[in-house]
């Protein structure tokens, strides 16, 4: 059992998107000893589009820092696509989306999106999505030449995603990406965040604190209590593929809506 | 096909003549001509009445030439010793250059070091600290003992007087840069000398040229301060001679063909910063 545990997959397409076993992670703040994340283990299988709900400061981000290979765990382990998270970030299977859009004021929109081709030994091989024809996914066609302080919130936002696709990562993390949106550009870029995950096919960890954007988004919804951050439970969306907006309106909806409201209220 | 044809051409000739028709618009774009024509005539307006006021003063009260000129004697002086005053503006206008490039590429140099060795940093910032705090006066004659009597201390003096405001704004700007961009740069598993190319370098690039703003002015007080203390050529040299000899209109004369100079270098150095930063919305 536990020399099965230690050596590596024979067949790593058969290897979990995500896993993580007891990961905890602890800060030193300057009075004391914070323990952001506890005892978190969950897996997330190929393809799948999970959700990251919970109270601010119950440690999403932090978890999704760890998967990253931002930040390392204090105990536990974080195995991404069968290998450690800083191969799997060499090998460029992460793609991350940050709150804000991170995009660099000098560069228009295409060379921002042209940027994981010219750092750290550019793309794994040759890249099966051009940089014009991610723009061209997440809507942005035309806007090739426009500079970020010339793009709204949400076109900023669409060149991040956009970047983060560069390569065909097969992991996309997203922080919070459409938090400081308003509600029209985020429910549309909540659309098109399903119809850029249907198209590529990529596993994704969407963290956010909308109850309403879990519950569209994900196929499972990750429930984190806080202070320590330990998963709650995790609860399965069983809404009919593929999901419009429309859906939101449905009892159904409604009802689990209510039901993530009701544990977070516990957490 | 004509259908539509007629529907254009009925849609496009109906606004014009209604915006003609409008008095209220007409009004509005005869205020906004108005004012801009305000915006450029009333500087010229202001300095024409204290050129006025100048020469006034000088007629009504009598002032003698040895004290202070008259506006139109300092504009004979600079026309009729225009040969004098470039033969002199020349060593100044090298001096200032030369120390604006030298102390300013210095100064990136340490900025760059001190960001990615802080223990350089820490050790010798607050000496830097402390060099900058002498005033310039008093360091130009130690280095004219340094260094002589040629350009040498001059082009030393302007470049240590750039030296530290750009040092200052090019380490600020080196690091301006937001977590989340390292962040994503760690993700991107770029080397640092990447993050320094691709990030850092870019984004220290507007507050470096707020330095050069102000070094390209105070390159000049530099090369000119070092004039007064044993120089026969150059703005300060000239500055000295005329005050000695109670030549007031060319003393005039004199400092007017330095300021032209400064203020043409910063307007240089203003125009390459609109070429090279226009990522940065710059005030009109």
């Amino acid at each position: 059992m536990s020399a099965a545990l230690l050596s590596e997959p024979a067949d790593l397409a058969d290897a979990p998107a995500i896993e993580l076993r007891g990961v905890t992670v602890r800060f030193m703040s300057p009075q004391r000893e914070v323990v952001a994340l506890e005892d978190i283990s969950f897996t997330v299988q190929p393809g799948s589009f999970l959700t990251l709900l919970g109270p601010s400061g119950c440690g999403k981000s932090t978890l999704l820092r760890a998967v990253a290979d931002i930040i390392a765990p204090s105990n536990g382990s974080v195995r991404v696509l069968g290998h450690a998270p800083a191969d799997a970030r060499r090998r460029r299977d992460i793609g991350f989306v940050f709150q804000d859009s991170t995009l660099l004021a000098w560069r228009s929109a295409i060379d921002n999106v042209r940027l994981p081709l010219q750092v750290g030994g550019g793309a794994r091989s040759t890249v099966r999505r051009s940089p014009e024809d991610l723009l061209a996914l997440v809507g942005l066609s035309g806007w090739e030449h426009a500079m970020p302080h010339e793009l709204s919130g949400g076109m900023r936002q669409r060149v991040a995603i956009a970047r983060a696709l560069l390569g065909d990562p097969r992991i996309l993390l997203m922080d919070e990406p459409f938090g400081a949106l308003d509600e029209i550009t985020r429910d549309r870029l909540n659309d098109e965040l399903l119809h850029v995950w249907r198209e590529t096919g990529t596993t994704i960890l969407f963290v956010t604190h909308s109850i309403h954007e879990a519950a569209y988004l994900g196929q499972q919804v990750l429930m984190l209590s806080s202070h320590p951050g330990r998963v709650r439970e995790i609860v399965p969306i069983d809404l009919p593929e593929p999901r419009h907006l429309s859906i939101r309106d449905t009892a159904e909806f409604g009802a689990l809506a209510g039901r993530l409201r009701a544990i977070l209220e516990t957490c | 096909m004509a259908q539509e044809l007629g529907l254009t051409a009925a849609v496009a000739a109906t606004p014009p003549r209604a915006i003609e028709a409008d008095p209220a618009r007409a009004n509005w774009l005869a205020a906004q001509a108005w004012a801009r024509w305000q915006r450029r005539l009333l500087p010229l307006l202001g300095a024409a009445a204290l050129l006025f006021v100048w020469w006034a003063l000088v007629a009504v009260f009598d002032v003698k030439p040895y004290v202070a000129p008259s506006p139109e004697v300092v504009a004979l002086t600079m026309a009729q010793k225009s040969n004098v005053l470039l033969a002199n503006l020349w060593p100044t206008m090298i001096e200032a250059i030369s120390g604006f490039a030298l102390g300013n590429l210095i100064a990136i140099a340490i900025a760059i070091l001190f960001v990615h060795r802080k223990w350089v940093e820490m050790a010798f910032f607050p000496i830097v600290v402390l060099i900058n705090s002498i005033p310039v006066v008093a360091k130009a004659p130690i280095l004219v003992l340094l260094l002589g009597n040629g350009m040498a201390p001059k082009i030393a003096i302007a470049a240590i007087i750039c030296f530290f405001p750009t040092l200052v704004n090019m380490v600020r700007g080196l690091e301006a840069i937001s977590p989340q961009a390292m962040e994503l740069m760690h993700v991107l598993s770029a080397r640092k000398w990447e993050i320094f190319l691709r990030l850092r370098l870019p984004t220290s690039i507007p507050y470096l040229f707020s330095a050069l703003k102000i070094a390209a002015s105070t390159s000049v007080v530099g090369a000119i301060v070092g004039e007064w203390i044993g120089s026969q050529v150059g703005i300060g040299a000239l500055i000295i001679q005329a005050t000695y000899n109670f030549d007031s209109a060319l003393l005039y004369a004199t400092v007017i063909t330095g300021s032209a100079f400064s203020v043409l270098f910063f307007l240089a150095i203003r125009t390459l910063e609109r070429l090279c930063v226009r990522w940065v919305p710059h005030p009109a």
